[in-house]
């Protein structure tokens, strides 16, 4: 049996923090990188007496989620506490959503090279985040060996929004596709900023494996708290090939939490708790139920912008889907539009958009001129520099222009024939690819100035002549 | 000379406002009969020195957080504490210029019926020393009955106003549910704790609540009064209808003489016109204990996860950080909060919680309802507030079970949400006996008018005969 036979069966539950002037339940003020301890009240520090007050903003904006993922928004959820003992979590319960969460069933039509795939969203939900605790001391900077550890009660109770995939990912790279697609439909909807290296956001990964064509699923492993994209995908792949060994050698697969070790590319089983976890849900009581209004719905519905998946799927009628989905999750999209709207033809602003550093809007139309006129590399160079600075004006740049004359240009693109014989006889004998550096020479002699289509052409003609 | 064993509220603010009398010289008043009487009632947990101002002074049990001032809840666990800012009733005292003249001993974390629960010490009855006060709220019974404070608040989660206002002779409303805040209270069942008055008068403690109660932005399951709180002054009942729940009066293990006190006010509420009906609530009665003893205990296992000695209160010396919160818990927690943390930790358990948590909270709506149906017929319901009189030190300490049975005709209505006060109707072998009346949500104004009407009429002193001059 091949492991051609096997896939991959992954789920993600992925949790963004929500960009909330405040926190979840009470208004301390939620400041990345304030100093320790200086966000805190007494309701965040869990003192007798302290009662929660929902942070209305933070429910908007689960909702507004829920509706970017085609999710059921439940006209009554609940808020549920979740009991556990933990130094970083004071009120010795966190206050999340167990049964009856602010967002139901959605999907995500997730566009891919082969067309569309659907990713069920089993739900989305809103809860608060621990706070921080540093181990200090011992040689490991882990709690096991620590001397001490100290918490930092800034991020306790920041506003964390839940959103649980269907186990309908079936490889590492469509995983971190859609992990992808999905953080970009987050950022776009200015409810976080969603970044992995300041953990605001973060995934637990499922995964198990199954022979193509079964049915059901065998037990999974569970990889929690991943901050990169490369090492899920990383993760999923081990995870894959140590549960395919597995099964194939007749071992048991135990479903549990693993860790995932980047040095040896391989997954452990996360060391046991000293006992079995049981969060004893029950309704919070010092809440009553979230029951959003049907306008209050429909306005917010009115507020979610195109989705990038359906922004994707609207360039890759254009640009084909690898450049629009590239476009799309690498920030460069924007710029693109904007040079389009100003006339420039979409493929030649998506290749701007993603060869070229930002620019001010406002130049925009400016650029779009310079870029369709015939002017030389090096003052566009110039342009595009000065339009991330300040205004620019067009005519500063337009009189530029290429090299384009052929009869001034026959004579250099002969001398650099002349000059390699050997790249000469390389086209000719099929490698077509050198005709590259013949272009390099030709734009070299004439110190950046040729027009490098002008260029191209001339050579190609002359090397296929003789 | 100040009588602070006969002095109400009300007339307190008729001398202060009319400048007969100082806030300096009440304040001294009272901390004289601290002075004098709390050594042997223990009702103070901590006496403070006068703030200053013209305002009426009241105590206040030790479950509702003052900022300055401890706030041990009855605990070890919270000795020391100092809480970092006021609770929200404490807010609006102060902003009445009311003045705190201490915090009273209490059940530890309002759980018991007698105050023999609190890790300090027990607080004893100003009528007879050798018995109870009640509780959890002994300590502001017992201090108003004995004139060391003109009024007080006390918290109530399955009885702890009513039932020791009725063993110590006073009045105590338990408002409806979600009309008074709790934000800033030492939290026991989330879903049932209510704060409110104890006082000498039915006047009294209508005053204390309309001060007290309405919408706090800060307690999310609080609601605006949907009327203001009217001081009584009608003496007649006529047009108010009055029902006799037949379990609730012939429940057993009613005392006779407890029984005939009551008996004898129901008669009198008919003589000033009101009319008096049989009626019944078999499931409310069967049923409201068993489920408040899931209810309580399991919001009170989360509510209790807060003291692990990580921030405050205190901490046992420990090597690591599991065994820290296994001596803090194990040396800061007393008996009562263990039993209810393990039977509460039980009753939410994967596997045990439709069985029990999921089943109370729908037998709660079916109490909910049963109290419903009654107020289609009538304006009230009545009953003892507690089995019995005041009893023995020692006596129900060895039987949870039997101190549990303290508060079976209270807890009823407090699971279904409803306001109730309790008057004193009398004596019983030289004790006070407690009546309960019970109204439809947000009806204090009628129970206020009934208990009122009811107190002139009976003209009970509410004054303990062994302190009377």
């Amino acid at each position: 049996m091949s492991s051609a036979e096997w896939e991959a069966v992954v789920g993600l539950e992925v949790h963004a923090h929500l960009k909330t002037l405040t926190k979840m339940f009470c208004r301390c003020e939620l400041e990345y990188g304030a100093a320790e301890n200086t966000r805190t009240c007494p309701v965040c520090l869990a003192h007798p007496g302290a009662l929660p007050v929902p942070n209305g903003r933070a429910i908007e904006m689960t909702i507004l989620l829920g509706l970017a993922l085609d999710c059921e928004i439940a006209e009554h959820a609940v808020f549920d506490r979740k009991n556990y003992f933990y130094p970083d979590l004071p009120k010795g319960y966190q206050i999340s959503q167990y049964e009856a969460p602010l967002c139901g069933p959605g999907r995500f039509l997730l566009p891919t090279a082969d067309g569309e795939r659907e990713i069920g969203i089993v739900r989305a939900h809103l809860e608060e985040d621990a706070a921080k605790t540093v181990h200090s001391g011992g040689a490991t900077g882990r709690s096991v060996g620590a001397d001490y550890s100290l918490v930092d009660f800034n991020r306790g109770g920041t506003p964390l929004l839940e959103i649980v995939g269907a186990p309908d990912l079936r490889s590492a790279e469509e995983a971190t596709w859609f992990l992808r697609l999905l953080r970009q439909t987050i950022v776009d909807l200015g409810i976080s900023d969603a970044d992995m290296e300041k953990g605001t956001l973060r995934a637990d990964v499922n995964v198990s494996v199954r022979q193509r064509g079964e049915q059901g699923f065998r037990p999974r492993w569970e990889i929690k708290n991943m901050n990169s994209f490369r090492f899920i995908g990383r993760a999923i792949e081990a995870a894959f090939r140590q549960q395919v060994e597995a099964h194939e050698a007749g071992e048991e697969v135990v479903q549990s939490t693993y860790d995932y070790d980047d040095h040896t590319d391989r997954l452990t089983v996360h060391r046991s708790k000293e006992e079995a976890d049981d969060y004893r849900y029950f309704p919070e009581p010092d809440l009553v139920p979230v029951e959003p209004p049907a306008e209050l719905v429909e306005r917010l519905r009115a507020e979610v912008p195109e989705r990038p998946a359906d922004r994707i799927r609207r360039l890759a009628d254009e640009l084909g889907f690898a450049p629009a989905a590239e476009l799309v999750t690498t920030g460069n999209e924007w710029k693109a539009e904007a040079l389009a709207a100003e006339g420039v033809e979409w493929k030649a602003a998506a290749a701007i958009a993603m060869n070229r550093g930002g620019f001010l809007p406002e130049n925009a139309g400016a650029l779009a001129r310079i870029v369709q006129a015939n002017v030389t590399r090096e003052a566009l160079d110039e342009a595009f520099a000065a339009a991330a600075e300040g205004p620019i004006e067009a005519d500063d740049y337009l009189a530029r222009t290429a090299l384009g004359d052929e009869d001034e240009l026959v004579p250099v693109i002969d001398a650099v024939l002349a000059a390699h014989p050997e790249q000469v006889e390389t086209y000719r004998g099929g490698k077509e690819g050198v005709l590259g550096f013949l272009v390099g020479q030709v734009m070299r002699e004439t110190q950046g100035n040729a027009d490098p289509k002008v260029v191209n052409r001339l050579l190609a003609e002359r090397l296929r002549r003789e | 000379m100040i009588d602070t064993l006969r002095l109400t509220a009300e007339e307190a603010k008729r001398l202060l406002d009319a400048r007969e009398v100082s806030g300096a010289e009440l304040f001294a008043a009272y901390r004289a009969a601290i002075g004098d009487r709390d050594e042997e009632l223990h009702c103070f947990l901590h006496v403070c020195d006068d703030p200053g101002g013209d305002g009426i002074p009241i105590a206040l049990k030790d479950v509702i957080g003052t900022k300055g001032i401890p706030t041990t809840a009855g605990s070890r666990i919270l000795e020391g504490y100092l809480p970092v800012y006021d609770s929200t009733v404490v807010q609006r005292l102060k902003a009445h210029g009311l003045r705190i003249l201490g915090k009273t001993n209490t059940d530890e974390f309002a759980m018991g019926s007698s105050t023999e629960n609190s890790a300090f010490g027990p607080s004893h009855n100003p009528w007879d020393p050798s018995r109870v006060p009640g509780g959890s709220g002994g300590g502001s019974a017992a201090a108003v009955s004995a004139g060391l404070a003109p009024w007080a608040l006390g918290s109530d989660t399955g009885g702890s106003i009513k039932q020791p206002s009725a063993l110590c002779g006073n009045v105590g409303l338990r408002p409806t549910y979600g009309t008074v805040s709790r934000y800033g209270v030492v939290a026991f069942a989330s879903s049932l704790d209510q704060v409110g008055p104890v006082a000498r008068t039915v006047r009294d403690c209508a005053f204390l609540y309309s001060i007290i109660a309405g919408r706090d932005e800060r307690d999310s399951t609080t609601v605006e009064l949907p009327e203001h709180v009217e001081l009584p002054n009608e003496d007649g009942l006529r047009g108010l209808r009055v029902g006799v729940p037949k379990e609730l009066n012939k429940a057993e293990g009613i005392e006779p003489g407890v029984a005939a006190a009551v008996q004898a006010a129901i008669a009198q509420l008919e003589e000033l016109g009101a009319e008096v009906g049989e009626c019944a609530l078999p499931l409310s009665v069967e049923f409201g204990m068993p489920c408040y003893y899931l209810i309580a205990p399991a919001e009170a296992s989360s509510n209790l996860a807060r003291y692990d000695g990580v921030r405050y209160g205190y901490r046992a010396d420990a090597e690591e950080r599991l065994e820290m919160y296994e001596r803090t818990r194990n040396e800061g927690f007393g008996d009562e909060p263990k039993r209810r943390i393990m039977v509460g930790t039980y009753a939410l358990s994967a596997g045990y919680y439709d069985a029990y948590y999921g089943q109370a909270q729908k037998v709660r709506t079916v109490i909910k309802r049963e109290h419903d149906a009654l107020f289609e017929t009538f304006d009230a319901l009545v009953s003892p507030t507690s089995p019995t009189v005041a009893f023995p030190l020692g006596a129900r300490t060895a039987d949870p079970i039997a101190m549990y049975l303290s508060d079976l005709l209270t807890i009823p209505s407090c699971m279904a949400g409803l306001p109730g006060l309790s008057i004193p109707c009398g004596l019983s072998e030289g004790l006070p006996v407690g009546l309960q009346l019970v109204g439809p949500q947000f009806a204090e104004n009628t129970l206020f008018r009934i208990g009122h009407a009811l107190e002139q009429a009976l003209g009970f002193d509410p004054v303990p005969e062994r302190l009377r001059a």
